[in-house]
């Protein structure tokens, strides 16, 4: 079950950040999940959102460049070696995580994960098969 | 098919002795008979009967753009009695505009530089032309319309605009040679689409685009939209309007009729000559004209020139496609630079737009550095950090090979970069000198 990624470019301006959530607030968009990779001059935003159709379409119009990726959210277990137990399966079938990053907020008694594979479809389908539990579009809809 | 052939495909040594001949009666001539140019001259320290060949040019003084204007309206005419048969009028953005006058020998000029042109491009007699050029005080349409009446065409003299009448036209004559804006065919292309005809079922082989400038780009997408061979004309009013220079069907440089319009390529700050083959500013004198003849006109466009004989047999000298104008040049480390030449690198890489602005900066008792901002569009963009820095890499190294300095690229975001007048500032200078 694959999400839908938000990626925001952004220059290192202050007050950037704000723009974009103050933006998708007053659109009465939430964000689920948010992540910043940073390098000297610029950042890329990544956000999983309730109405990513909306987030998308109001980022554009507002000049901004964004686009989406597929990525996966999946539940890990909220105690010790929770992570690993995952990891571990990813090593195991060669699936290579190109970043990962938290949730707001909890769901359940879980921690909510979203990763960013190489290849997203055959990560999906391992996943699947060995009955990981992966988060759906419309639990994220709903948080 | 080549017009004059003895003039085109001439020897130089032979060549230089026309051009010779042609500046050893010109010179007396403006001296003569127009008082600005004479002051001009005597200014300068040259005696008229001094200029025994075409290597003496180099003594004679320049005439600028700003001449132009001050001596508007009759100034600079060494001619301006009722031999004047056509005078053009170009609007100039500030103050006075630039006037150009012909007389019966210079429209007569005129035609045959705009025939051999015509031909250069592949053009023969009894072949069908769309002017659509503006007609009028701008001179891309007369000066394409006497070309193809000395030429012996059919011409259907469309002028400028009213384009759903233009594919009209089109469809129902089916010319085989086009001449217009560059900008303007790409449009016609895109409303032929969006009125369900297809552009590249025309019975089009050759389009003869000029006036503005344009990339090696825009010529790959125009010859496969209308499925047509797209040359480069290059002119200038002031000289004469279009005819100047063409390029033939081997599109290496456009030939410039040196035998009339003596061209030299010097550098814009030291006013000498540059190396062969180095860019610089072109100059031109017009040999035999009559009603305003130019002497070192600096037409502010930068362009080399290479003199070997061509592939089609001519020898005339071939200039490059505008690199640059002097007026945006700027130069850093000793080394000149032309925003063009960054747009050039921008329209080379997949997926860039050349939306890009260069700052020059200079710290104390430091080297300038240059930093080229371009604008990431959707698509380029990536989630990816990784793939973001190599293409900036990607624009970096090839800045810097078409340069030969080093830059720092930076990555911003969309329509961030000032505009004014809907054009975009392309360079800042922010070095104290
Ligand atoms: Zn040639």
């Amino acid at each position: 079950m694959k999400l839908t990624q938000i990626s925001v470019f952004l220059e290192n301006r202050k007050g950037r950040l704000y723009d974009v959530c103050s933006l998708l607030g007053k659109t009465g968009i939430n964000i689920r999940a948010l992540t910043i990779a940073e390098t000297e001059s610029f950042g890329v935003l990544r956000i999983v959102v309730d109405k990513s159709d909306l987030a998308i379409q109001t980022l554009r119009k507002n000049n901004f460049v964004a686009n989406l990726t597929d990525v996966v959210a999946i539940e890990v277990g909220d105690k010790p070696g929770g992570l690993a137990e995952i990891l571990r399966v990813f090593a195991d079938n060669d699936v290579n995580v190109e970043y990962m990053y938290g949730f707001v907020e909890k769901f359940s008694d879980n921690a909510l994960l979203v990763f960013r594979f190489e290849d997203t479809d055959r990560a999906a389908k391992i996943l699947a098969d060995k009955g990981v539990k992966v988060v759906t579009r419309r639990e994220i809809e709903g948080l | 098919m080549i017009w004059k052939k003895e003039i085109e495909c001439m020897q130089p040594a032979e060549l230089k002795k026309l051009q010779s001949d042609y500046l050893k009666k010109l010179i007396p001539y403006i001296y003569n008979n127009c008082p600005v140019y004479k002051k001009k001259i005597d200014d300068a320290g040259v005696k008229p009967d001094g200029i025994r060949s075409i290597d003496d040019i180099k003594r004679l003084p320049f005439t600028t753009k700003i001449d132009m204007r001050d001596n508007y309206p009759y100034g600079l005419f060494s001619n301006k009695g009722k031999d004047v048969v056509e005078i053009h009028i170009s609007s100039g953005t500030t103050g006075n505009p630039t006037l150009v006058g012909y007389t019966r020998y210079d429209v007569s000029l005129w035609s045959e530089v705009m025939a051999r042109s015509i031909c250069c491009a592949g053009g023969e007699p009894g072949d069908t032309i769309q002017i659509a050029y503006g007609y009028g005080l701008f001179t891309g349409g007369l000066g394409f319309h006497y070309g193809a009446l000395e030429l012996g065409m059919r011409i259907i003299p469309t002028s400028a605009g009213q384009t759903a009448r233009q594919l009209k036209i089109m469809q129902d004559f089916k010319p085989k040679v086009i001449a217009c804006t560059p900008s303007y065919v790409l449009y016609m292309a895109e409303e032929a689409k969006a009125m369900g005809i297809d552009p590249a079922k025309g019975n089009w082989k050759i389009g003869i685009f000029g006036a503005e400038p344009w990339s090696e780009s825009m010529r790959k997408e125009i010859e496969q939209v209308w499925n047509m061979s797209a040359t480069d004309v290059y002119g200038l009013s002031e000289i004469i309007g279009p005819g100047v220079a063409q390029e033939c069907t081997h599109k290496d440089g456009l030939h410039i009729y040196s035998d009339v319009f003596y061209p030299e390529i010097i550098d814009p700050k030291t006013d000498q000559e540059v190396e062969a083959g180095e860019a610089g500013e072109l100059v031109i004198t017009t040999l035999t004209k009559q009603a305003v003849p130019l002497i070192r006109y600096r037409t502010r466009d930068i362009v080399s020139i290479a003199f070997d004989k061509c592939k089609c047999g001519r020898t005339s000298p071939r200039i490059s496609k505008i690199k640059g104008r002097t007026d945006d040049m700027i130069i850093v480390r000793g080394i000149n630079v032309f925003p063009s030449q960054i747009e050039h690198v921008l329209l080379g890489i997949k997926g860039t737009q050349p939306h890009y602005q260069i700052i020059v900066d200079r710290k104390a008792h430091q080297l300038d550095e240059v930093e080229v901002l371009v604008e990431v569009e959707e698509k380029i963009f990536s989630d990816e950090v990784k793939k973001l820095n190599e293409l900036s890499q990607k624009i970096k190294k090839e800045i810097e090979a078409a340069l030969s300095i080093g830059v720092k690229v930076t990555l911003v975001e969309p329509k961030t970069i000032q505009r004014s007048e809907g054009k975009a500032k392309r360079i800042i200078d922010k070095r104290i000198m």
